[in-house]
């Protein structure tokens, strides 16, 4: 049985509870699981005075509630399975390593901030930041995949260095801002102001898009490295149509403010 | 022991440890991919002379290859794992790389792996892409008609080398005839291939030679014309023709099924006998007996 802990009543200001992770609650029992210490605001409260926790944690984590105030949950976490029934506060999965964190609802800012490992799947929206570097930081995520099934808000993947990003909505504007490296992969659209200062890595997009006037265009042809990432995001279940995986698509290469070895590929079927 | 008339001789074949990997090519269309791969596995019948030995396992389909494209996966075997990279790199990137709308996978699943993507995307000239997907890590290289996709790392695995049977017919027709019969069985074994043309080796080879520099010479016990003048002669009086099958495998009980198909495909009217080749058991690790595969 897994470990399940459930929101008896959704915090008046954001609860800071990163111990909420597969790993850190390892073998802990209920009554040691409830005994942890998060912050409510600036208040130092025991977990369980807002969470029942039921269960023994086995390498899974559940929790349940609407959990749009409680943050950091999963930051850090280097392996096992969290499920989220609910919507979720921002930082989640923050700096992860590894594991896997799902999300039957919608996910605040940060989602998977500087993330290093591991796969977050968000069933439905995800705030501003996905996958970025923090304020002041110089590289955000390294690895791993975010899978946001719905929209996602702005400067998606900003700095990101690796990994990819998957977004089965639209996103918000600055997408892979001052990006590194990686992939991000929008099916919906694209705001404006994508790829803007990003050195290397790929941007990609089904619908027309924008592209800024330091990007050049390259031609229009049919990667073959896009029909493996694709087919990855069928299989998360993202509305991947077979003209996807088999359509061309034109290549921008970008940014030359930068290196200018960036690429947005804008699929032109 | 007999299959119809054909006696089966209670011998063994000896068969070689060697390192093997799996290559999956994809293009647009499998004509394409066929190009690929019959490019990559010419002239790579023997580890004596070619360095590597390679063939086409089968033709995949699109559903079975990573990128949905039609496919073909072949089979490339070498004395070690160092040789087997280079020989990986050599191939892939002369022959699989230059074909038009190729991308190059790795096949298998094993602990060892060499560098072989790792190596071709210098040929990208500092424009090549890295790619990792699900721990994966993939090179884009830039060529004339878009990108060659290829794997990082391919894996490889201990293997065997040098299954065989021969085929002792009383002339050339009724020996070509079993021998294709064997071959086309041999095939429908997965995770084997028959490296000679079309399966298919008549200058079958003993080691060493009068020649210093030789390695192997002509197997004169089994050469028709040297009957009554080689030293000694395996043939009985009206066999005239021998033909043999070479299998090299990624596990030994694939060769060994191969070689059991073989057997009762090659066997019947014309085919005299049906032995394999040895080196008295010395020089191989594997031995594979005759008898044992038929009991």
């Amino acid at each position: 049985m897994a470990l399940t802990l459930k929101l008896r009543a959704a915090p008046e200001v954001p609860l800071e509870a990163e111990m909420i992770r597969p790993d850190t609650l390892a073998g802990l029992g209920e009554k040691e699981v409830a005994a942890l210490a998060a912050f409510h605001g600036n208040r130092k409260v025991a977990l369980g005075e807002f969470f029942a926790v039921s269960g023994k944690a086995n390498g899974e984590v559940r929790v349940e509630g609407d959990l749009a105030n409680v943050k950091h949950i999963g930051a850090g976490m280097a392996s096992g399975k969290l499920v989220v029934h609910g919507n979720v506060g921002s930082h989640l999965g923050a700096a992860m390593s590894g594991g896997e964190i799902e999300v039957a609802g919608n996910a605040g800012d940060w989602v998977g901030a500087e993330m290093q490992g591991g796969r977050i799947v968000v069933k439905g929206d995800a705030g501003h930041m996905a996958g970025s570097a923090y304020r002041g930081s110089r590289v955000g995520m390294t690895g791993g995949e975010i899978v946001v099934h719905g929209n996602a808000g702005n400067e998606t993947g900003n700095t990101m260095r690796n990994g990819i990003i998957a977004i089965g909505g639209d996103s918000g504007d600055y997408a892979g801002v001052n990006m590194l490296a990686g992939t991000i992969m929008v099916l919906g659209r694209l705001g404006i102001r994508f790829g803007a200062g990003m050195k290397r890595g790929s941007i990609v997009t089904m619908h027309e898009a924008e592209v800024l006037p330091t990007f050049t265009y390259a031609c229009t042809y049919r990667p073959t490295f896009l029909r493996l990432y694709l087919y990855r995001l069928r299989g998360f279940g993202l509305k991947v149509e077979d003209s996807h995986i088999t359509g061309p698509y034109k290549r921008w290469s970008g940014d030359a403010v930068e290196l200018n070895r960036g690429e947005a590929l804008i699929f032109d079927g | 022991m007999r299959i119809q008339s054909t006696e089966i001789v209670d011998t063994f074949a000896e068969a070689f440890k060697m390192w093997g990997a799996r290559v999956v090519i994809t293009a647009e269309t499998a004509d394409w991919t066929m190009a690929a791969a019959r490019a990559m596995t010419g002239f790579a019948t023997s580890v004596i002379g070619c360095k590597c030995e390679a063939g086409i396992e089968r033709e995949l389909p699109d559903s079975e290859t990573p990128d949905g494209r039609p496919g073909a996966s072949v089979l490339l075997f070498a004395t070690s794992a160092e040789s087997l990279g280079k020989r990986l790199v050599e191939r892939i990137g002369q022959c699989v790389m230059t074909c038009p709308t190729t991308a190059c996978f790795d096949g298998l699943e094993a602990e060892d792996s060499v560098v072989v993507g790792g190596a071709l995307r210098f040929f990208g000239d500092g424009y090549q892409i890295r790619k990792k997907l699900n721990g994966r890590r993939f090179w884009r290289v830039p060529v004339m008609d878009g990108e060659f996709l290829v794997d990082e790392r391919f894996s490889v695995k201990p293997a065997v080398g040098g299954g065989n049977i021969l085929i002792l017919a009383t002339d050339t027709g009724r020996a070509l005839a079993a021998a294709k019969a064997a071959v086309a069985a041999m095939r429908e074994v997965p995770g084997v291939i028959l490296p000679f043309p079309d399966g298919v080796v008549r200058s079958g080879s003993k080691p060493g030679s009068r020649y210093k520099a030789l390695p192997a010479s002509t197997n004169d016990a089994y050469c028709p014309t040297l009957r009554g003048f080689a030293p000694e002669t395996e043939l009985p009086g009206d066999v005239t023709c021998v033909l043999e099958i070479v299998i090299d495998g990624l596990e030994v009980a694939d060769v060994e099924e191969a070689m059991r198909r073989g057997l009762k495909a090659a066997a019947g009217d014309g085919v005299v006998r049906i032995t394999a080749g040895n080196y008295g058991g010395n020089l191989g690790q594997f031995k594979i007996g005759l008898h044992g595969l038929l009991a």
